[in-house]
Formats: C-alpha cells, structure tokens, sequence
C-alpha cells in the first residue's frame, strides 16, 4: 500500500499537477500509511473512520491551476456556482461541461473548511472536492489510483471550464477586472507550447511485439506532451485482422502489459477489458486504410469543441450528444456523442468523422487522430491539431475583446 | 394513519402454510431506513430464527424486494430468497432476476415471510392484494412443465418461480428457477421450498411503486445510464449486453486461472474453441432481460433454450473436462429442468471425476445429473460425497458450499472473498473479479494481499447494500453507491448518499456473520482447501501461477477479522454489534 502511495504522490508531482513533495497520499488496510509525513495528516487521517475508503489523495494543486481553482472557487456572484444543499449548508459546487466531468464527477464541490467533517460530508456524495486555500481532497476504495484519477479530473475540467468561461464572457462584453487578473496571471503562467516532436515509429509495426511497444512509446509521448491526462485517451493500432488497443483505465504512459488484441473478426471476447471506444477504433478501421488511432485530451481543443456563439440554439445545454451543425475547428470536424456506446455513444459519430479526416474532436470530451502511415504521424496531427487549437483559442479572444467579429 | 412510504410499498405479506392464513404487515419506517429491503431487511426476519433446522416449519423461506425495485433506476429488477442453507447450515440469500421482485412490488408487496408447511404440495397466487394458496398436482414436474401449465392459466406478465425434482427429492443442491430462465442458484434454497411443500410462487402486480422526487430519480438514472454506456464490461462490443456473462470465458483462460479438473489446473486446453462467439455461432441466441434491464445478459438461444452463463460454461467444460458444446448445453437445460444449481451440480460432477478417475461420456453426464435430481448421492454435494470417500480436500468447496469458476490462485482478493463469504464458495460476495480482472473501478494486482482485506470489507458491505436496494451487482461495473445513493434518496425522500448506504451495508453484512456465528461458524470455515496452497496453477505465458502463501493468507485474514470488527477467531463481538445497532449474539 505504502508503494502505491509514494507513487501516485509521484506521479501527481511528473504531471505537474502539483509541486514535488506537496502531495499527501493515504492508505489503509490493517494499518494506516502515508507517502511522507505532514502536519495536515491530522486533519486527513480522520477521514478515514468517516468514510467507506481505503484511499486518499491531497495536494495543494500547482500554478497555474491553483489561480485557476482559487479563482473559480471564491464566493463570488459566479453564473456556475450552484445553490445551497437541502440543509442550507453553503456547499457550493462546480459545474463543468466537459465529458470527464459529466460522466465521471458529475460535480465538483466546494468545501469551505479543513476538517474531517466537513470533508466527509462533501465527500461522501462525491470523488472530489476542492478546498479553497488549501487543495483538493479524493479518495479510492480498493486503491489510491481512483484518487489520483479524480485529482487530475478535477484539474483538467477547472482549468477547462476557466478558459470556456473566460471566452464566453468576452462574448458576452467583457470578463470583469478579478476575472481578468486571474486570467493574465494564468496565461503567464501556461507551459510554452511545445513543437517538438517524440521519435516515434514512421511505419505501422509487422508484428505483435513491435506494435506493443510501439503503442507504449507513444502513449508515453501522449503523457510527456500533456495531451492527456490520468487513464484517459486510449491507443490501437491494426495488425492484420487485429486490432491492439489498450486497455480500459489504463494509463497510456504505463501501457506495458496493458494492451488487448481484440480479432476484427470477433472470434474471441478477449477484449472485454478492452477500452470503452473500442467500438469507434473497430468502425474507423473499417471505414478506411488507417492502422493506427491515437485519443487524448488535449486542453485547448476540448475548450474550443465547447466555444459556439449560436446563443438562441434550442439544442443548448444538449450540444454534447445534439449538435446538429458541421461545425468544425481549425478544419478539424467536431462530432457530438457520449463515452463509448449507446443512442448517443460517439461509436455511432467518431468513425465517420475520424475516417473521413484523419483526426476529430469529440464534443467536450477530446480528439482522436488516426494514422495509415505510423503512430509519429498520428502524434504529429494531434501536437499540431491541438497547438493550433491554442492559439486560434487566444486569436478569437483578442477578436472578441478588440470588438471585432471573429472569424 | 401511516405516512406513507416512497420507495417501498409498507407491508410486507406473512403466510403460514399450516394454517393456510396470512397476515399483513406493516413494518416501521425506521426498520426500513436501517434494512433498506431485498437482503437487508430478509436478514432482519431471518434473525431471530436463524438456527432452526431446514424441516422446521416455523424456519421462514423470505422473498423480499428492494426500495429501487420496479422504479426506473436501471437494473432495478432485483430480489433475494432468504433463509437457512440445506447445503451448509450458513445463512443462505439468492439474487433473483426476471420479473418476480417486480411484479411483487407492483402487487403492493416489498416482501414475503413464508412459514409453516402445507400438508399436501401448493402454490401461492398473488394478485395484488389477492392471496391464495392452490393445491397443485404439479408435484414431481419439471420446472419448464411448472411454467408451460402456469402460464396457459395465468395473466400475461406474470411472474413464476417454481422448485423442480431435485428439491422435492431432498438434494441441497436444489435451486429456485423464475420465469423459466433466471435461476436463484445457490445454497440449496430449493430444499427449503420443498420442505414447506411449496411448489410454485405465482406474483402479479397492477400498481405503480410511488416515487417520492421523479425528476431526481430521472436525473440519477441518466447519470447511471451514462456511466453504463462507458462500460465496455456491460454495453461494449464483447460485454455482457452482447454476449452474455460467458465474454469472461476469454480471459479467464488468457489470465489462466480458469478452474481445469477439479481446480488440479486452471488452464483449459479447448478452451478457445468453446467461448461465447463459439457459442454464439452455432446457437443464434437473442437478448433477455430481467424487468428494468437494459443490459439483457441472459442470452436465449435461436431454439429456445437459455445459454448457460459463464460459471456453467466454465465448470461444465473445462472443471469436468468435456469438450462438447452440445452437452452443455443439455446440461445447463437439464438443472434448470430438474432445478439444480449449476455451479455445485459441475463442481461436485468435478469431484467425482477426480477421486474415481472415471471421464464422463455424453450418456454417463446426463444420468449423473438426474441421479442427482432423484436421490442419487451426488445430489447431496461434492463434500458429503468426497467425505465418504474418505477424501474431504477435494471437494472444491468452502463452508461445504462449490466454488464459482474463477480460480483463487490467480486472483488473491478472490481467495479472500470465498473464504470469507457468509454464504460459502461465492464469488458474488466481494466481486473482487471488478477490480482483480474486469480493471473497475481500477485495476489492483490480483497476484497481492497488498490492501485486499479492507477491499474485501469495503466491497460486501457495498454489495449487500446492492442486493438490499433491489439492483444488479452488475450495474456496479459502471456505476456506484455515489450514484445509486442519489436515486435511492429521490426514490424514498429519504436524506442518503453513499456512506450512508454503506453503512447500512455493514450491518447487513455483520447481522449475517451474526446469525453464522449463531450456528457455530469460526475461523476454521472461513478457509479455502489445501489445495490451494500446496499445489501450482498452469503458468504460462508471461502469468506465473504459484501455490498461495498460506501466511500471507492467514495474515490478510486476521486483518479482516479486525477490520471487520471480528475477534481473532472470526466471531461477531458484542462491541462492534452494539456499535452497529445490532442484537449481540448470543
Ligand atoms: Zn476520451
């Protein structure tokens, strides 16, 4: 238990989410352990005798994050800040639209205070919650993995959901001054974008083994270049009649032994742990020569999925499984449709788009780029697609905050 | 005047088949909120009785139904029989599926208390309010003729369960069939029917289950929905929806822990030639569902028969080495015909095949299973029959109760998880099988003790909230307590959420561990055979499948027992049943 938390507290430092060291992570089984000592435990470990978990995860988050929570968080006349519970208790609540929010969170609360009960009550109807001034708290039931899935979650829809709001209000005349601020110092703070691209395989692997480990490169790559974040995005690659995808929940930075081949011909039911879009990947194989798919979430292209200026559509607040519009982004297709299958799944929307164009971005949710000619090109459309994204993201701002129309 | 309930329908039916009368009643609010319904609140009658012997009249057969049953959150077509086991002297539940715990709701029933023993075979009749106890001369049937003549007589809809011969001739491996397909399988709960001469339960409801906040039920359910659709366990392209609980016959034997000869193996030579598209291709089945599914696991095949689930897919190949899909599925027709459990019926075929060394045939497999049905020795379980041959270790069986098909050298919370089960060799306890194999809701290292004990509690006390709420566990592949709490709250009006759920679940859990102890139930039961920890699985592959490491063993077990509340030798503790507003044991 003891490994498991020094390396999610790990992990949770590689992937910027928070400073080396900040992060406090807790298991119990017969005994209670933690990655490192912290004064703090006192007021985590308690939590433990509250709720049914085994696991929990807390970290001051890092910048540009913690501007971007703090900010959301604070008490102000905020339009996503949601009401009182049924006791009047102030347990507001966060909101994001994206899909790891949606499907996931749900909701991310906000608890005003430090304590133990506090924590519990807040926790005890959700993954996550967020406490103002000092981090985000999760938890796990069989292993703090799930905690540090919810964390990461928690950051990638507030830092979303920030960046959206931001854009709408331009549009809407103007973030005010507080919100402004924020966003300078966040803007200043955001990672350069990075251009450089990882040696991947410029061919489709022949054998098994060379697309194993060419999937495990790029997945890596995928992590590295923060196109993803925790056990989200997924990988396949087509070896003849078999498709080689990773697994569901799998991390792609750690794909090794994570990878199910899965026969085109659905001779075996092997792939029943395979990725909850194997369905998509399978279609888009069928419907074109590509051999190989890559899926993250890419920040700036999940904002812009989101960003439309149709303010009087009747489908709103539906957008993610109704958009009836072609609407794309940067030349790349946004398709509406929910995780996996289903009336609404995006297995019945992404193959046609991603078969037709090479990369598509799922409404909300992320891109998916695809490949005839190696995962190094696949990477390549989705660094580019999701750089592009970036700054046609800022350029429709300075637009909207300059008074002109945007493109 | 009674506030009314949300949720529940408040009264729960008491019959005496001795007296042929029935009592209506009308059970505190607060036993709800602390039982919640299904297996929580059958415990809770099945308490005070606990130790009676199977033939005691006055020991209560219970049906119940869940809070969410015949609501529209999803799966919530579920109940459980209750009783004692004629199999292992342990308390004994049952998940039933179909439209039984549906209809009876809609009857205006949460639950029933059956007790007494007619003195010549019957059958209940429900409709709505309506109660009749009907002398049958369906005694001796098979339980499809059960259903055939019940169906001619009965409304459309209407819900069935009904014992075969292998019940009325006293095997304990007797299981309780509902609307022809859905077997109650385990324990033996079959036996207990037969003792009260019950033959047949016949349910249908006209009513509506009153929903306190229908749009929070409706919201709770979309996000339920949602999390299902992101299964691939459930609704992916090999899930469950598709092909039936058989698409883990695939990777039990690429995890090779797929229970071969009598677990002497736990990797199947044939085994990639007899999987669910195997199956599939050469018997066209459909989708079926229980009432409020839309998942539909059970597979129908094009010629009408169920297709075995996977645990009989499994044990009736690889556990008992035949090769012949045919015969399985003759086999799995036949118990359900005769009314016997699956899983004991192939494990204890297993047992047999090991301690003579004889194979079965075609011929030999079938007459074994109606000579189980009819008195035959077998019929009495693999560790009565492996005992008289002098040869207890190789019944694969804990508590006397057969293993499930997943081996536990391949998989440590599942040896954990069978161990300890309050009901015997189950798999559905914990599901460990989610997190150890299925990777939900993260993957853990089925190789590891590593944190498994708490796992294991966390896990029961989750799941008898499950079978209490009236749910599938299979729902919890996808979803959680977090979830269903939501919907349990909009359903009942009641302050809920998914700590409180689990600890409602906790003392589900510990009132069953209660009336075990009760029975004489300790740490020497809570035990896997030797097996398990002298001999190798079938390494292969990059898997290794080592004996297990009976320290580490015994030490996640003395974990448990603290984590649990337990003292060292497994036995409920006045402290913690207090803790738990729970009668101390006795
Ligand atoms: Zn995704």
């Amino acid at each position: 238990m003891k490994a498991l938390c020094e390396k999610y507290a790990r992990k949770l430092a590689t992937q910027g989410l928070c400073a080396p060291g900040t992060a406090l992570v807790g298991g119990l089984d017969a005994e209670l352990e933690w990655n490192r000592f912290d004064p703090r435990i006192d007021s985590l470990a308690p939590l433990f005798d509250l709720l049914p978990i085994n696991s929990l995860v807390f970290a001051p988050p890092a910048e540009p994050y913690a501007t971007i929570i703090e900010h959301l968080a604070a008490p102000a006349p905020g339009a996503a800040a949601h009401g009182a519970t049924a006791h009047g208790n102030p347990m507001n609540s966060l909101r994001p639209e994206d899909t790891e929010t949606r499907t996931f969170l749900h909701d991310i609360p906000i608890c005003r205070e430090f304590t133990p009960r506090a924590m519990a009550a807040t926790l005890s109807r959700r993954k996550a919650v967020i406490v103002p001034g000092q981090g985000i708290v999760s938890c796990g039931t069989v292993s703090p993995e799930q905690g540090f899935v919810f964390f990461s979650s928690t950051v990638f829809a507030c830092f979303v959901l920030f960046f959206s709001r931001y854009l709408a209000e331009a549009r809407q005349g103007g973030p005010d001054a507080r919100f402004r601020a924020a966003f300078e110092a966040v803007v200043a703070g955001l990672p350069a974008m990075r251009r450089d691209l990882p040696p991947l395989a410029r061919t489709i692997p022949t054998s098994h083994d060379e697309a194993l480990a060419a999937m495990a490169e790029a997945g890596r790559a995928v992590v590295g270049h923060g196109l993803v974040d925790s056990f989200f995005g997924n990988i396949s690659c087509r070896l003849g009649e078999t498709i080689l995808i990773s697994q569901t929940g799998s991390s792609l930075d750690e794909l090794e032994g994570c990878i199910d081949a899965c026969p085109m011909d659905g001779s075996s039911t092997a792939g029943l742990t395979a990725s909850s879009e194997l369905t998509a990947h399978e279609d888009v194989y069928r419907q074109s020569d590509a051999r190989c798919i890559l899926h993250g979430h890419p920040r700036f292209s999940v904002i812009l999925s989101m960003d439309c200026d149709r303010a009087d559509c009747a489908d709103r607040g539906q957008c993610h499984v109704r958009c009836p519009q072609c609407r794309t982004v940067e030349g790349v297709p946004i398709v509406p449709g929910e995780v996996g299958t289903g009336p609404t799944g995006l297995c019945n929307t992404l193959p046609p788009a991603l078969a037709g164009h090479g990369a598509a971005i799922v409404h909300g949710h992320g891109l998916f780029t695809a490949s005839t000619i190696g995962f190094a090109d696949a990477f390549a459309t989705l660094l580019d697609t999701e750089n592009r994204c970036r700054e046609a993201y800022f350029r429709r701002l300075d637009e909207l905050l300059s008074g002109r129309t945007p493109a | 005047m009674r506030t009314p309930l949300f949720g529940w329908t408040g009264k729960v039916l008491h019959i005496d088949l001795c007296s042929g009368e029935t009592a209506v009643q009308h059970p505190a609010r607060r036993l709800y909120e602390t039982c919640l319904g299904g297996r929580g609140l059958a415990g809770h009658f099945l308490r005070p009785v606990c130790t009676l012997e199977i033939d005691d009249p006055d020991l209560p057969l219970l049906l119940f139904a869940g809070p969410l049953t015949g609501t529209i959150a999803p799966t919530s077509g579920r109940g459980t029989f209750m009783s004692r086991s004629p199999l292992t002297g342990a308390i004994c539940d049952s998940s039933v599926g179909g439209r039984l715990a549906t209809q009876l709701k809609r009857a205006g029933w949460d639950g029933l208390v059956i007790t007494g023993r007619a003195d010549s075979p019957i059958g209940i009749e429900i409709m709505d309010g309506e109660v009749r106890l009907i002398p049958t001369d369906l005694a001796g049937a098979t339980t499809d003729v059960v259903f055939d003549h019940l169906a001619l007589k009965g409304p459309t809809g209407m819900a069935m369960a009904a014992i075969g011969p292998a019940a009325e001739n006293g095997s304990p491996l007797a299981c309780v069939m509902a609307d022809r397909h859905h077997a109650a399988g385990r324990g033996g709960l079959g036996l207990v029917w037969a003792a009260k001469n019950l033959k047949y339960i016949a349910v249908k409801g006209t009513g509506k289950v009153r929903v306190h906040d229908k749009a929070g039920l409706l919201r709770a359910r979309e996000d339920i929905l949602r999390l299902m659709a992101a299964s691939p366990v459930l609704l992916g392209r090999h899930g469950f929806s598709c092909r039936g609980t058989g698409a883990i016959y695939d990777l039990m034997d690429a995890r090779r822990m797929m229970p071969t000869d009598n677990f002497a193996r736990t990797r199947f030579a044939d085994a990639p030639r007899l999987n669910a598209p195997a199956f599939q291709a050469a018997y066209d089945p459909h989708g079926h569902g229980c009432t409020g599914c839309h998942i539909r696991c059970k597979k129908i095949a094009a010629d009408g028969r169920a297709m075995p689930e996977f645990e009989t897919m499994s044990h009736f190949t690889a556990l008992i080495g035949n090769t012949d899909m045919e015969l399985v599925m003759q086999a799995n027709t036949l118990c359900n015909r005769l009314g016997l459990d699956t899983i004991s019926a192939g494990a204890t075929l297993a047992c047999h095949r090991e301690i003579t060394g004889e194979d079965f045939t075609e011929r030999t497999l079938i007459k074994a299973l109606y000579d189980m049905a009819h008195g035959g020795h077998l019929g009495r379980g693999s560790l009565d029959f492996a005992e008289s041959c002098g040869r207890a270790e190789l019944s694969m069986s804990v508590k006397g109760m057969e293993l499930a098909a997943y081996d536990p050298r391949g998989a440590y919370g599942m040896a954990l998880g069978y161990a300890l089960s309050t009901r015997g060799g189950c798999h559905l306890r914990a599901y460990p099988v989610s997190h150890e194999i299925l990777r939900k809701p993260v993957a853990t290292d089925r190789f590891s003790f590593g944190g498994k004990a708490r796992i294991i509690k966390l896990a029961e006390d989750a799941n008898a909230a499950v079978d209490s709420l009236g749910v599938c566990k299979f729902a919890f592949l996808a979803a959680g307590l977090e979830e269903y709490g939501r919907a349990f709250a909009a359903a009942t009006g009641l302050e809920a959420d998914g700590r409180s759920l689990m600890a409602a679940g906790e003392r589900v859990y510990y009132n069953e561990k209660i009336m075990n102890a009760e029975n004489g139930f300790e740490a020497c039961d809570d035990d896997l055979p030797p097996r398990f920890f002298a001999e190798e699985g079938s390494s292969g592959g990059d898997v290794t499948v080592r004996p297990i490491d009976r320290a580490a063993f015994l030490e996640a077990r003395a974990a448990y027992y603290r984590i649990r509340g337990l003292d060292e030798i497994g036995r409920p503790t006045h402290e913690t049943s207090t803790r738990l507003g729970l009668e101390p044991p006795r």
